[in-house]
């Protein structure tokens, strides 16, 4: 008989299981680690109600839908302990935004009833990578509010992370660094330490700030570059947006783009011009190529000429061709306050109908897949009837990059060289 | 017009009764209180404002212009945070205290840009009595009960991805009859939905005027809503937002409307007033004056008297039955929030968080005392339990006897 043996190595089982004869025992041991092997280790009810209600959450999608079930799992959700902190983080990964934002909810009450975490398996979770952004830097959060000198140390080595958050606050931190050097003298430190965290900087704010400190120094930055903005375009316009009817019309250049073709626009004839902009941050002007004609040209504001603020009421497009070396995964970022719609390829990315409201950089981030070799990109932007001094801008700025806004390498050599000629689209 | 008044001279007291004792000196539900017209109960907010009457003031984890609601002896305020504003909060104090009672996170999914003023939290959110609805610029809607917890999560940009304003959105919901009334348009997919308070999911939704509007929804009548935009205000059923009337005499989208005793009172050419007419497709024109022009701050309707703050910080008392101007007093502005007044005074705060305390007479207002909190408010305050309370970008206050 082997059962002290057993008894030996398995103490929490009930003493009577081994007084069942060894053979029994034997083959129950072997049926349960069949049963275990062919379907898995069975998780005891609380997890398994843990794993369901992370189900119901992940479901939640578009219009409310799922809304219920998930408002009940998360009452199960938010009463788990602290161990299942990295269990309810891993669930992020894949989630959409939705669901992501129900667990984000429940995290903050779990860690309301255990304000002291055990920052370790927290910061195994931070160290994997391939998490979703997001839960990363929540699990960051839980750990700096369980240990911040850990959190703090740990920042140093998350410069270069794929989660913009956790990206900038090491950039930030570095970026402290290099201001203390620059007030103790140590100028050539405070620089090195600005270039480096310039070239992990992602953040907008973080990127302009650094270029100036860098410059202040005696360095230089090619901001353009850094940031994949594109330069050289192509420009065609002005065509007709009489009561804003130009948006939704489709002039020639949507149906294909011909660059050495001539169109009929608004006032005659146009053709394609080159359109290459200098602004660090990639602002391309339509205005200097259209002027409006003197006032006495004027014969009235309703035939859509403009006074000194530029044409109004009026449309034009710019192309550009983006040569991906291997195509894949990337954002257009367009920034513009002027109404617009953008084709990668000839297929509508995305369009919005709205009129200098405000402006910024990345303003609107659009996933697309480029092919390997040249893409064309097409903008259409148009410009309302308002006559107020805001109202003057038809301008936009667009950059290529990956998820978190680095720059793609064909992008950053668009910022520096004229593209290759961009073919027809269709 | 004879009946009107002869109407208004008969209930205008118990109207007035009604309101105040309705209003629950306890609550306030929603943007400008139980009943959207910034009323409060007489004699119950002090007209010495001082560091004395400061009872707490506590720190805010992010920025916002929202206004706070209470119920419950809970104090509730929204902010937002994150490197780009994305991490939306909804925060809940004990009123009495100040203590942090709960805060609960979700991420934004709608785009969070806006002018440097505003902030992605700048809808007032509002209770029901149960649960509290809260709405962000990004066009996210949550539903908390009292107690913290999530029962559902809408996000409207997430399902229609041109619903935004790169302004910024700032337009409050409003919930009534287990529904949830959310504004959200703009110049392009502008739309307002009716969620069913239980599950999130839509109602109904109607297609709204393009048009950027800040403007907030206002019960205007039993079970009948009353938006507010540029051409024009369209009064449409809670349950299912059918039209029921419309004004297409223009109007503001700043400023909101407010209901008061059968009458919307509307931020239009000035002030107009409007009633609506049994089985009428549009509404009676009461009057309308263009002596009454609210600038960024809604009008605030207390007894028989109708106020508005004008873009030069000129605060105008006019007669709620006629429109006819009583008495104009400069202020110190600029302002964005809304006043609230119990009929005897007024509480304004300018941007600079510079308390004005206006005595309303019939034939002249008197400025009859002032406190700086040295806070920037935007946000409109909220009234409770004899209380105000003011929130910056940083701190929430809380003033009383």
């Amino acid at each position: 008989m082997n059962g002290p043996d057993l008894r030996l190595s398995r103490p929490a089982l009930p003493v009577r299981f081994w007084r069942l004869p060894g053979l029994l025992a034997i083959c129950l041991c072997m049926l349960c680690m069949l049963c275990m092997a062919i379907e898995g280790w069975a998780a005891p009810p609380a997890e398994q109600g843990l794993e369901t209600a992370l189900e119901a959450i992940r479901a939640v999608d578009h219009e409310g839908r799922g809304n219920v079930a998930a408002g009940a799992a998360w009452n199960v959700v938010a009463a788990a302990d602290a161990q299942a902190l990295p269990r309810i983080l891993t669930a992020m990964d894949g989630a959409n935004p939705l669901a992501a934002g129900w667990l984000l909810a429940a995290v903050d009450q779990i860690v309301a009833r255990h304000p002291r975490l055990d920052p370790e398996p927290l910061c195994a979770f931070l160290a994997d990578t391939s998490h979703a952004p997001r839960a990363r830097r929540l699990a960051f959060d839980l750990v700096a509010g369980s240990d911040g000198p850990r959190a703090e140390k740990l920042l140093a080595g998350l410069l270069n992370d794929p989660s913009v958050e956790l990206r900038h606050d090491a950039v930030a931190q570095l970026m402290a660094q290099a201001e203390q050097a620059t007030a103790a003298g140590t100028t050539s430190v405070a620089l090195q330490q600005f270039q480096t965290a310039f070239a992990a900087a992602r953040d907008i704010a973080q990127v302009k700030a650094l270029a100036a400190a860098i410059r202040g120094l005696g360095g230089e930055v090619d901001l353009p570059q850094h940031l994949g903005f594109l330069m050289h375009w192509q420009a065609i316009g002005p065509f007709d947006n009489t009561g804003g009817k130009g948006f939704a019309a489709e002039y020639p250049p949507e149906r294909g783009v011909d660059l050495s073709g001539t169109l009929a626009g608004q006032g005659g004839p146009v053709q394609w011009q080159v359109l290459t902009t200098r602004d660090e941050f990639g602002m391309v002007d339509i205005n200097p190529l259209y002027p409006p004609p003197a006032p006495a040209e004027v014969a009235s504001p309703a035939e859509g000429a403009g006074g000194k603020e530029g044409l109004k009421e009026v449309v034009a497009y710019a192309v550009t061709s983006y040569d991906s070396p291997q195509g894949g995964p990337a954002e257009l970022r367009l920034g513009t306050k002027n109404a617009w719609k953008i084709w990668l390829n000839g297929q509508l990315v995305f369009e919005r109908e709205e009129y200098h409201r405000g402006m910024d950089v990345d303003q609107y981030r659009l996933p697309v897949a480029l092919k390997p070799g040249p893409n064309t990109i097409l903008i259409k932007l148009c410009q309302d009837a308002q006559r107020k001094p805001w109202t003057t801008e038809w301008q936009f700025q667009l950059r290529v990059c990956d998820s978190i806004g680095t720059a793609l390498p064909a992008g950053r050599q668009q910022a520096q060289a004229p593209p290759p000629a961009v073919e027809n689209i269709r | 017009m004879n009946s009107f008044f002869l109407r208004c001279s008969l209930l205008t007291g118990l109207v007035w009764t009604f309101l105040v004792v309705a209003s629950g000196a306890e609550e306030w539900p929603a943007f400008r209180g139980p009943n959207g017209s910034s009323l409060v109960p007489a004699g119950v907010l002090p007209v010495e404002l001082s560091e004395a009457t400061q009872q707490w003031s506590v720190s805010l984890p992010g920025r916002g212009l929202s206004g706070a609601v209470v119920v419950d002896g809970k104090v509730f305020v929204t902010a937002s945070a994150g490197t780009s504003q994305d991490r939306l909060h909804l925060l809940c104090f004990d009123a009495q205290t100040g203590k942090l009672l709960w805060e609960r996170r979700v991420w934004a999914t709608g785009r969070t840009m806006c002018h440097s003023k505003t902030s992605v939290a700048a809808p007032t959110p509002c209770t029901d009595g149960s649960h509290i609805y809260a709405l962000f610029s990004s066009n996210d809607v949550v539903c908390f009960d009292l107690q913290g917890r999530l029962c559902w999560l809408r996000g409207i940009t997430h399902d229609y991805p041109n619903v935004s304003n790169s302004l910024g959105m700032a337009s409050s919901p409003l919930v009534s009859g287990g529904t949830l009334v959310v504004p959200v348009e703009n110049d392009s997919e502008s739309y307002c939905l009716g969620l069913d308070t239980a599950s999130g999911e839509n109602r109904w939704r109607i297609d709204r005027p393009k048009g950027a509007n800040w403007t907030s929804p206002v019960l205007a009548g039993p079970a009948v809503v009353a938006l507010q935009s540029r051409g024009g205000v369209d009064a449409v059923g809670l349950a299912d937002g059918a039209p029921k009337w419309s004004f297409s005499g223009g109007a503001d989208t700043i400023p909101s409307s407010c209901f008061f005793d059968g009458v919307l009172y509307v931020p239009s050419n000035g002030v107009t007033a409007l009633e609506a007419v049994a089985n009428e497709a549009k509404p009676r024109e009461l009057w309308q004056s263009n002596r009454l022009a609210p600038g960024t701050a809604s009008l605030v309707v207390a007894g028989d008297a109708i106020y508005c703050l004008n873009k030069a910080d000129v605060l105008t008392a006019g007669e709620r039955a006629t429109g006819e101007r009583r008495w104009q007093l400069r202020l110190q502005g600029p302002f964005s929030a809304t006043p609230v007044s119990d009929g005897q005074h007024l509480w304004a705060v300018n941007e600079a968080g510079l308390v004005q305390v206006v005595e309303l007479g019939k034939k002249e207002g008197k400025i009859v005392s002032t406190f700086d909190l040295g806070d920037e408010i935007l946000a409109s305050p909220a009234v409770a339990d004899g209380a105000i309370y003011l929130r910056s970008n940083s701190r929430l206050h809380k003033l009383a006897r």
